[in-house]
């Protein structure tokens, strides 16, 4: 069983929904980065997505855009986005790792080594922004033959008649896009997420991820109450930039600063099915 | 004739190079449709739309109407006589599509899109600028038909355009000056892209050149093609035969598509596109995503594009706004791989000394843009016999790079 079915399976049965917190790798610095992504699992994520910096992240609000900026800045690179999972599978053989990134960097990698080399180093999962089902092919064969599983955007705007195409190839989790926006800008309504989510459920037997305006703990209670996982993002980016000092370097203070936060998040979502 | 198994060619025409793009939108390897699940289904309404209007022959007409009575069509085909004894060679041609409407050949397209957009029942009019022609022509036409509309431009973009951002603020729009990356096309074409992606529900995104996700290139290329159509029916009308070599300037790619298109399977016409070579092909600070660039994804198609090599998008540098994009028109791409059409460069310092050329010789202020390929005929012209017939795409008037070319010749306005 992959990393990603047997951490669901284990969830499901202790009855709780999944934390799914987002750094973008090097962001501000590959040190802080990692630091961050290592203290993430004991401050109570379940999964662990992290962003691949791109210089045109079509998908992304201002937030994400200014921490792939900061990465690329602090000279991240695919190859090092690896290494740094590597670093990571070191301490932890539990926690699965996503990546989520744009098409691009991973077609100059090449996609059969990318796969081949993300899958030795410990990825888990791809969620490529940039790549709709119709496609997949490019990818399909190669993630397939790493294991990897290729998890899938679904959108307000995946009408029932698309719906299976979309979730053919899907594996690991579903992960749906609860806004028609960008990231970090307006956040789904909790009766929005009930209305949307059956739809899911009788199309797919995967578990259901929801992202994009998840922000506070309330908001991630609210959404494992309906799915089966709370992907938050550009909040944590925004704690973790308004801690750096004016040239954009990170503070003492600054990893421990996001994996309170996470750590705020995951206490809600662990308590969001238990009866008051 | 040039042979290859894996062209898309359609039922209707086959051995024909006029017949892509494929179902999927490609163009041999190139095109597509790279966007996020979100847009996906707008992309194929839009495709869906276009082909039941293209079947439509009232929508053929209501654009004609609007080309012949609005735009001015057709543009004159002009033989630049003085300009061609200055060359001291082959006979050059200019299609002035600089005449129309608004300066540029952008109106054309955008014609053609307004209209796709009312039958689709669109409310609002999103679009991206480099120069601020297809700004421009865009916040023209939604004048022309009421409908509220927004214009992504690169910061820097703005300040070195600022007659264009005035003119589109004139006629109505709002322009917003993105910041992000060096402010320039690329930036702006994001950011209409995130834009389109929060307004799905009524908004249009009317792309400006032949690149995006399908079926953009193509569609964009059909409404373009009418500078092709027209310049060949003028030049058999006026030579009794068609142009030796055809050329044209390339950013994205829409005017060179459109004048090249109607001339793919013309064997014995040369088709030459020319890219910006800004401070040099052997610099950083160019913007030839063919010569210099490799293939990728970005915008929605794969296509050639300037990247490291990491797959991370280099900035692009040229003297016009207009051409100064990392990528190409995927369409294009597919042409130069299978050698139909010949891509060179021209620089900054070529194109300024062919547009002060242009403006002595023929009265008529060229853009920067076609500056280009004008400087490209000031090299190959005098190389060839005097019965060698040029017919170059004049696809933009210079006003609007007045200030640019002041400040480049050092004079003080």
């Amino acid at each position: 069983m992959s990393r990603i079915a047997a951490r669901f399976a284990a969830l499901s049965a202790a009855g709780r929904g999944a934390l799914i917190p987002f750094l973008e790798a090097y962001d501000p610095d590959p040190a802080s980065s990692l630091a961050l992504l290592r203290g993430m699992p004991e401050a109570g994520a379940d999964l662990i997505e992290i962003g691949v910096p791109f210089t045109d992240p079509m998908a992304d609000g201002p937030i994400i855009q200014a921490a792939g900026q900061r990465a690329l800045a602090a000279g991240v690179r695919l190859p090092l986005v690896l290494e740094m999972v590597r670093a990571f599978r070191a301490g932890d053989d539990t926690t699965p790792i996503i990546l989520m990134g744009y098409l691009n960097p991973i077609l100059s990698y090449q996609p059969a080594r990318f796969c081949a080399d993300a899958a030795a180093a410990g990825v888990d999962g791809l969620i490529v922004v940039d790549l709709p089902s119709e496609e997949a092919d490019l990818l399909a064969a190669p993630a397939a033959a790493a294991q990897l599983d290729i998890i899938r955007l679904i959108a307000p705007t995946t009408d029932d008649e698309r719906l299976p195409l979309v979730l053919e190839g899907s594996s690991g989790f579903v992960y749906y896009v609860s806004i028609t926006g960008i990231t970090g800008t307006r956040s789904a309504s909790a009766a929005d997420l009930a209305a949307a989510l059956p739809r899911l459920r009788r199309a797919s037997s995967l578990p259901v991820a929801v992202g994009f305006g998840v922000r506070s703990p309330a908001q991630a209670a609210a959404a494992v109450r309906v799915a089966d996982a709370a992907v938050v993002a550009s909040s944590l980016i925004e704690t973790l930039a308004s801690s750096l000092d004016a040239q954009g370097r990170a503070g003492p203070d600054s990893v421990a600063r996001v994996l309170d936060q996470v750590r705020a998040l995951a206490a809600a979502v662990r308590g969001a099915r238990v009866p008051a | 004739m040039i042979v290859n198994t894996t062209l898309p060619v359609s039922a209707e025409r086959p051995n024909s190079l006029r017949g892509g793009p494929s179902a999927r939108g490609r163009f041999g390897e190139f095109g597509g449709r790279f966007v996020a699940e979100t847009l996906m289904p707008l992309v194929l309404e839009v495709e869906a739309a276009y082909r039941a209007a293209r079947a439509d022959p009232s929508f053929q007409a209501e654009i004609d109407r609007y080309l012949r009575d609005y735009v001015g069509r057709p543009s004159p085909l002009w033989f630049a006589e003085r300009l061609t004894r200055a060359l001291g060679g082959a006979k050059v041609y200019f299609k002035r599509d600089e005449l129309n409407h608004t300066g540029a050949h952008k109106i054309n397209s955008c014609i053609g899109q307004i209209l796709l957009a009312r039958r689709m029942g669109r409310q609002r009019i999103i679009a991206e600028t480099g120069a601020g022609q297809h700004g421009v022509a865009t916040a023209t036409v939604c004048a022309l038909f009421g409908l509220p509309c927004t214009i992504y431009m690169g910061a820097t973009d703005v300040a070195r355009q600022a007659p264009n951002v005035f003119r589109m603020k004139l006629l109505g729009a709002e322009v917003k000056p993105v910041v992000s990356g060096a402010g320039t096309l690329k930036d702006a074409m994001n950011e209409a892209m995130r834009d389109w992606v929060a307004n799905v529900a009524d908004t249009y995104y009317l792309i400006g050149t032949v690149a995006g996700p399908h079926p953009y290139p193509m569609m964009v290329r059909d409404f373009q093609s009418v500078i092709g159509e027209e310049a060949r029916a003028q030049m058999l009308a006026a030579e009794g035969r068609l142009p030796d070599i055809a050329i044209a300037c390339i950013g994205g790619g829409s005017n060179a598509m459109g004048l090249f298109h109607p001339f793919l399977d013309d064997a014995g016409v040369r088709l030459i596109g020319v890219e910006a070579a800004g401070h040099g092909l052997d610099t950083h600070q160019h913007a030839a995503s063919l010569l210099r660039g490799r293939p990728g994804v970005l915008h929605g198609n794969r296509t050639y594009l300037l990247q490291t090599e990491d797959g991370q998008i280099e900035e692009a540098h040229s003297i016009s706004a207009g051409l100064d994009y990392p990528g190409i028109g995927p369409e294009h791409a597919w042409l130069h791989d299978i050698g139909r059409v010949e891509y060179v460069a021209a620089s900054d310092d070529e194109a300024l000394a062919a547009f002060q050329l242009c403006t002595r010789t023929e009265g008529i202020i060229p853009a920067l843009e076609p500056a280009h390929a004008l400087a490209h005929v000031t090299k190959l012209a005098p190389t060839l016999p005097a019965e060698t017939i040029i017919l170059m795409n004049l696809c933009g008037r210079g006003d609007k790079d007045i200030f640019t070319v002041a400040e480049r010749l050092g004079v003080a306005l």
